[in-house]
């Protein structure tokens, strides 16, 4: 059979633009190259089969299991006309421009139902800006404490301290080796053969230096889990400037904030100005200041994230005060599965600093023997303390799980 | 022979995979418009089969790149033999070559190993080869754009010898287990297909099919129990490829019918962490045992 023609992938383009258009609209990223090639693959099968259709149409255009449920909606309510799915989608995702979405959604689906044949093959492209990076899901729950809060200014002194104290920080805890190689100056563990035979041309095939390579150290990816429950209030906006400074700087790092329930707030700082920064994450978490369940928190991380951000030797910062509300059996099983995917697991407690401090918390003696460092986080001279200890952490031995 | 998406069901069964529609459709799909399969799902749904499935029914060579951390151009693409090099310079040096012959003789083609990527892009066979890259996000990002690079063109050049370009593009399927995101630009290059677990009526034709030793009625009871515990929230639930060792450990054991006894002893067959083992002895035995017998024939 021979390649579809342009005609005959004509009969579904204009539908299939609007379609992507949709699917845009949504989140999910889609070019037009691959409307076409789409176009080009319905002409292969037979229609008849509405299972068929489906299964083409996805093969191209998702690309991540979290997009089939959104595409299943959409694929309902364009190709099988279902007005009312409409509704249900803004129930079940609360994406950030849910609204909007809706509206667009509507409009969309006017067009189409007009059967305006508007289609226009330039657009598409210029679509497909950063908004998937917002694509952080979840769920309103009617239980929750539903408090939103501003950030007031962090002075600048301030926060140019902690962002240079942060730096060293996380500058001697990063080096791991890798099985890639690298040439060495120096006498190392591997001969270079390669570079030794090319040298050794211009010696009439006489080696007269041996070379070396040895192994590349890479940064280690850093992720970083914070407690945003009513107990950590006076604390959390410092926290989160440690955050923004830590995805600012461009390493590999994960951040989490956690209260009644886990968010991911990596995407949102990774925008430039702090500001907008922090608004956009006050609007993400609904769970400023409530309470803490910690266990849930970690179980949430542990069965959603903990294998996509894990590898490669992560090191793992808890920030908490170890105030919780919720299962404590639950919080030591966690615990216990986050340390042994971890290869460093470090709580850091903003109340471990007064002097006569005692881990009586339960939350806390829940933790404790999982984790490898304990350290206390109450200002910046801990801050600058903390730094100086982390950085003889990766040689110095790992507690063992009890 | 597949041409289409019902032939490619059929003859997926003659090789003794049992494919849902739209698995099958998406391995049409890759067959007619020659691009690569991308296949995403949990460990053990049968992601790796597929490719080797598909080279038997193809009659073409399976060619497997296994990714790593670290996976480099020499293990993936292309490595000289350094110290057949080193032998033939002494060779040739003591037969008074210049510098020019040299370097032409030992940067030639008989001193360089293919690796599996070369070797699929150098196929000159009638029939293209399979080329498997197993667990692309086991490798490091890096690798990934180079292997962009490679999917788009089939060619790869040898600073030495110069661009190797594939006469048929070989049949390609990567797999990730999604342990971390891979590039959206691979994806795109690629048509994707996110494997889920199968539902009742497949598995067990997955079981019937795979270890015909199990009687009817212990499929039956064996599929209805990893469902089951497919729906327990364990830190990891069992794949198909635990179902079938099960099915296959139950039928060594001559086992006829499920109870909370022999399902506690072979646990370990089907749970490979300690906690999801633990959890099940002590909440779940009852309920799985109930569920199995729910299907007694």
């Amino acid at each position: 059979m021979p390649m579809p023609t342009v005609a005959d992938r004509g009969l579904f383009l204009p539908n299939l633009l609007h379609f992507g258009r949709l699917l845009r609209q949504l989140g999910v990223r889609i070019s037009t190259r691959e409307i076409y090639d789409l176009a080009d693959a319905l002409t292969t099968i037979d229609l008849a089969r509405q299972d068929d259709f489906y299964h083409t149409l996805r093969a191209f255009l998702v690309h991540s299991p979290d997009e089939i449920e959104l595409f299943d909606r959409a694929f309902d309510l364009f190709w099988r006309g279902r007005i009312e799915l409409a509704l249900e989608l803004g129930l079940g995702y609360v994406r950030a421009a849910e609204q909007e979405t809706l509206d667009e959604l509507e409009q969309s689906e006017q067009r189409v139902l007009r059967g305006a044949g508007d289609s226009d093959p330039g657009d598409g492209d210029a679509e497909e800006d950063g908004k998937a990076e917002t694509g952080v899901t979840g769920t309103y729950s009617a239980a929750e404490v539903l408090r939103r809060k501003r950030f007031e200014d962090f002075s600048e002194e301030e926060f140019e301290m902690a962002r240079r104290v942060i730096r060293s920080l996380v500058w001697q805890i990063d080096e791991r080796l890798t099985r890639r190689q690298v040439r060495a100056s120096k006498r190392a563990a591997t001969l270079d053969l390669p570079r030794a035979i090319r040298e050794s041309m211009k010696q009439g095939g006489e080696i007269v230096r041996l070379r070396w390579r040895r192994r590349k150290t890479r940064p280690r990816p850093l992720v970083v889990l914070c407690d945003v429950s009513g107990s950590m209030e006076r604390y959390s906006r410092l926290f989160l400037h440690f955050m923004y400074a830590l995805v600012q700087e461009g390493r590999r790092v994960e951040t989490f904030v956690f209260g009644t329930r886990l968010t991911r707030i990596t995407p949102a700082l990774r925008h430039r100005d702090v500001d907008a920064v922090l608004d956009r994450v006050a609007d993400l978490v609904m769970d400023w200041s409530g309470g803490t369940r910690i266990g849930e928190s970690l179980r949430a991380f542990n069965y959603v994230w903990s294998r996509r951000v894990l590898g490669r030797g992560a090191v793992v910062i808890i920030i908490s005060d170890g105030w919780d509300r919720g299962d404590v059996d639950l919080l030591s099983r966690e615990m216990a599965r986050l340390h042994r995917s971890a290869s460093r697991l470090i709580w850091l407690n903003p109340l471990a600093g007064a002097p006569d401090y005692q881990p009586l918390v339960r939350g806390i003696r829940a933790a404790l023997p999982h984790v490898d460092d304990f350290l206390p986080f109450h200002n910046l001279e801990a801050l600058e303390a903390l730094a100086r200890r982390l950085g003889t952490l990766t040689t110095s031995a790992r507690r063992t799980p009890s | 022979m597949l041409d289409s998406i019902d032939s490619v069901h059929k003859a997926l069964l003659g090789e003794r995979y049992v494919a849902e529609r739209g698995l099958a459709t998406v391995i049409f799909l890759a067959l007619r418009m020659g691009r690569p399969l991308f296949l995403e799902g949990e460990a053990g749904v049968g992601k790796t089969e597929v490719a080797k499935v598909l080279s038997n029914l193809l009659g073409t060579r399976l060619i497997r790149l296994q990714c790593y951390e670290g996976l480099d151009v020499h293990s993936a693409v292309y490595e000289w033999a350094y110290s057949r090099q080193i032998l033939h310079l002494r060779l040739l040096d003591a037969s008074g070559a210049t510098r020019e012959e040299m370097e032409r003789d030992i940067y030639s083609r008989d001193f360089l190993l293919s690796r599996p990527l070369l070797q699929a892009i150098e196929n000159n066979a009638e029939q293209v080869p399979v080329l498997l890259i197993d667990e692309v996000d086991r490798a490091d990002e890096e690798f990934e754009s180079f292997l962009l690079e490679v999917l788009s063109d089939f060619q790869i050049t040898i600073p030495e010898i110069g661009t190797i370009r594939a006469a048929q593009p070989p049949v390609v399927v990567i797999t990730s287990n999604r342990t971390r995101e891979v590039h959206d630009a691979l994806k795109r290059r690629c048509l994707y297909h996110w494997i889920d677990y199968p539902d009742f009526q497949t598995e067990y034709e997955i079981v019937r099919l795979k270890v015909p030793g199990a009687s009817e009625q212990l499929s039956y009871q064996v599929v209805a129990a990893v469902q089951a515990l497919r729906t327990a929230e364990l830190f990891k639930p069992p794949g198909v490829a635990e179902t079938l060792d099960w099915a296959t450990a139950l039928t060594i054991m001559d086992t006829q019918e499920l109870d909370e006894q022999i399902i506690g002893d072979t646990l370990g067959v089907l749970l490979k962490y300690q906690d999801d083992v633990q959890r099940v002895q002590s909440e779940l035995l009852q309920e799985l045992a109930r569920r199995a017998h729910a299907y007694r024939g």
